[in-house]
């Protein structure tokens, strides 16, 4: 168990923590404000429209989260600086 | 299908500078796009009834709409700007659907340079409306203490801007390509599917993130 393995181990370790906890809070997000956009759109229904844009809009806030962590899980699964990169 | 996730290969070189596959790429998409804007321009001209003139007078209006409903005022150059941006990537998102295209927003490039257009276009705006002190008094307020915070908020939507275009598109074509050497060829039709709705859906988000953002410059100090 040399030193490469370790690092590659915890490279791997290290993309699947991210990613999972990543997600964990991005889905947590989005089902908060998909719940509260239903409640609007059911209170309010003539502003279905504006609430729709403003659901999207920040359902894509919330998702560049989770976007974050699996941009980061990649770069250290393919573009690691500390193994040099390997684009395995 | 190889997996090309950062890397962008140089397709040739153009005397010293190389040419890579996302500027072939995005070139080619910009090119037909102007050739369609051409002829629905000329259609508007001869045929104003026509069918391919009511579409597109539409699009034009559904732009201004949204811009009115957003920034509470109509801004035609905010709308232009803003309609430009949706249809770049959203044809940019659609032609990476095509066998053998790579899109050019896959590419952390390309979302870069168009997050630096937004972030540029900012001041720009805040400048042409307000003049320069008066857009630059609206980092003071409501406190000079928040100066710090303004600038970082500015530099950090610029990255998120970028990096959530890239990420999407760029994670779609690896599900994929993931999906194809893993399970077969018709497996991850679904999934491209689903691509098509999220290009669309990320081209819209970055044009109203964008017009958010500079209608907010815009409208800094109009109380």
């Amino acid at each position: 168990m040399n030193e490469h393995t370790i690092l590659a181990a915890a490279t791997i370790l290290a993309a699947a923590f991210v990613m999972a906890v990543g997600a964990v809070g991005a889905a947590y997000g989005e089902s908060r404000i998909g719940a509260a956009a239903m409640d609007a759109l059911a209170r309010q229904p003539d502003e279905a429209s504006s609430i729709t844009r403003m659901l999207f809009v920040s359902l894509a806030m919330v998702e560049s989260t989770a976007i974050f962590c699996l941009v980061i899980a990649l770069i250290l699964l393919f573009a690691n600086p500390f193994t040099g990169g390997s684009g395995g | 299908m190889e997996l090309r996730i950062f890397g962008d290969p140089v397709a040739f070189h153009c005397g010293p500078f190389p040419v890579t596959e996302t500027m072939l790429t995005s070139t080619l998409v910009t090119c037909v796009l102007i050739g369609l804007v051409w002829g629905v321009r000329i259609s508007l001209q001869n045929a104003p009834l026509s069918y391919v003139s009511t579409v597109a007078s539409m699009i034009v209006e559904s732009c201004d709409k949204l811009i009115y409903d957003i920034t509470g005022r109509a801004h035609p150059e905010l709308a232009n700007w803003s309609g430009s941006l949706f249809l770049f990537i959203a044809s940019c998102n659609l032609a990476g659907q095509l066998p053998g295209v790579h899109p050019a927003t896959g590419s952390l490039a390309t979302t870069s340079a168009l997050a630096l257009l937004v972030f540029l276009s900012v001041p720009f705006a805040g400048i042409y409306s307000h003049g320069v002190c008066g857009y630059l008094r609206s980092y003071l307020r409501p406190n000079p203490l928040m100066l710090p915070l303004h600038v970082i908020s500015e530099l950090s939507r610029t990255l998120a801007l970028a990096v959530r275009l890239f990420g999407n598109i760029m994670s779609g074509h690896l599900v994929v390509a993931l999906l194809v050497s893993l399970a077969g060829l018709l497996v991850p039709t679904p999934i491209m599917a689903l691509d098509l709705l999220i290009g669309i859906l990320q081209a819209y988000i970055f044009a109203i993130l964008a017009t958010v953002y500079i209608g907010a410059a815009i409208s800094k100090d109009a109380e």
